[in-house]
């Protein structure tokens, strides 16, 4: 199959955006485009699709959609991600938090738990670990099994090592691993306090309150408005003064947001939730 | 191969100038923004190949020596005429249709992040054949097939000569892949840019 039979136009796109949201529930009309349309293309070149096989298996075969929202969602990512955010992280927010009796943290859209488990880390460091209760949640349940195992390639805790010496936490990220072969796993006891779940940051709501969400690189596949949709979201999730992190890129430029969330750290876009009477 | 009218004009005419480059192209990027003029009618973007956690200290110096303002690009941001973009590390950076950036931070291409390949594969997609896209020196073969498709949309595609470059492999594989309008070195595409 020649590159063009991949080549897909706008109206396909909505073609299939459409008919995901009919058979299967998941709406896809306010990712970005550009992104949405270059995951898409990756999947026909993966499973050696065109636009009409791709459809097809869409309509009838009801395993694949669960690979294709698998494809289709990026689930990259790293343990301290951005070491100057978990920098910052733990100087100006951690001491604040500190002073709580119970810390609840949410990490939305949180993948294969790297992100989880670093918070976890920080906790533990700051020996706040038994008070807090961290949430991880995604919309792909695959994923969320690789989150509850809590086994990393060697490969990958190497360069996370060397984030996490940049992140300035103390000791050593392998403090906190087993390793077996070329396998990490997360020691036990960091998995206490942990729950891993399904959440549609689309569709579903609020089911909890918390001291501190992290919602980093997610906002990046949302269009403006699904993103403020999202903001209010968290907005309504976090408790009085409760902390609000996006990814290093991605700022509030909503007008109606800035008043409602006030930067703590500008470059790491950390937020503190204002509270409206 | 020599520059006429035709190249200056395509130029000229062009809505916006993408710069691709790796190990090597530090110099050639700095001295192209040190050229481009104040007020100039298109955006510029540069996606330049770098360690993960090597911060945003690239800005600075941009901005020292370039008379355009410098950016390093964030999520969703407008993008605008007269203005220089930088790729951020460790994300992919994408082009969407209503004239801002998205980025993405799925797997490396060519064991890159940012890669040239997706931004100008996606350039092509939103600005077809009005781009001008140069690809510089470096030691990996991204860029070389975003390049193409660049050129297929009819966009005027630049690469510096594997001669001139510190390191050929990234235009060599740009010229074998037959992306290539022009093959230029660094006195000539600076000379083609100040025009």
């Amino acid at each position: 199959m020649d590159a063009s039979a991949r080549n897909l136009t706008t109206e396909q796109i909505t073609e299939l955006i459409d008919l995901v949201r009919k058979i299967h529930g998941f709406d896809f009309s306010q990712y970005s485009q550009a992104s949405l349309k270059r995951r898409i293309t990756r999947v026909l070149m993966i499973k050696k699709l065109d636009f009409y096989d791709l459809k097809h298996a869409l309509i009838n075969d009801p395993a694949f959609f669960q690979v294709f929202l698998e494809e289709i969602t990026v689930n990259v990512t790293e343990m301290f991600r951005d070491p100057l955010f978990y920098k910052a992280l733990n100087t100006t927010v951690i001491p604040y938090l500190s002073t709580y009796q119970h810390i609840k943290i949410w990490s939305a859209g949180c993948s294969t738990g790297e992100e989880v488990y670093s918070l976890a880390i920080m906790m533990q460091q700051n020996e706040m670990k038994d008070r807090s209760f961290i949430y991880g949640t995604d919309i792909n349940t695959r994923v969320l099994k690789d989150a509850r195992k809590g086994i990393y390639s060697l490969r990958n805790i190497k360069s996370y090592a060397e984030n996490y010496q940049l992140s300035g936490l103390g000791g050593s990220l392998t403090d906190h691993f087993t390793t077996l072969y070329d396998a990490a796993t997360i020691h036990s006891e960091l998995k206490t306090n942990i729950l891993f779940s399904v959440h549609n940051l689309i569709s579903d709501t609020v089911f909890n309150e918390f001291e501190l969400v992290c919602c980093r690189n997610v906002f990046i596949y949302f269009e403006t408005a699904l993103q403020e949709k999202i903001l209010d979201l968290f907005y309504n999730s976090l408790s009085p003064h409760g902390f609000l992190c996006l990814g290093s890129k991605e700022t509030i430029r909503s007008e109606k947001f800035k008043k409602k969330f006030k930067p703590i750290n500008q470059k790491e876009n950390i937020y503190q939730k204002i509270e409206s009477w | 191969m020599n520059p006429g009218n035709n190249i200056t004009e395509r130029w000229r005419n062009s809505n916006i100038l993408l710069l691709g480059g790796s190990a090597g192209a530090f110099k050639t990027i700095m001295a192209i923004l040190k050229i481009l003029p104040p007020g100039l009618n298109k955006p510029v973007i540069v996606i330049l190949h770098r360690k993960k956690n090597f911060a945003s200290d690239m800005v600075p110096i941009f901005r020292k020596i370039s008379r355009l303002p410098v950016n390093e690009i964030s999520d969703k941001q407008k993008i605008t005429p007269g203005t220089v973009y930088l790729a951020p590390s460790n994300y992919h950076v994408l082009i969407e249709k209503k004239g801002c950036f998205g980025l993405d931070v799925s797997d490396a291409v060519w064991f890159s992040k940012p890669s040239i390949d997706v931004t100008f594969e996606s350039a092509a997609d939103t600005f077809a054949g009005t781009c001008t896209a140069i690809l510089l020196s470096g030691a990996n073969v991204d860029g070389a097939a975003g390049l193409l498709k660049l050129k297929q949309a009819g966009s005027l595609t630049i690469v510096q000569d594997p001669e001139d470059a510190e390191m050929p492999e990234m235009p060599r594989a740009a010229v074998e892949q037959d992306a290539a309008d022009y093959i230029l070195n660094t006195e000539e595409i600076i000379k083609l840019l100040a025009e």
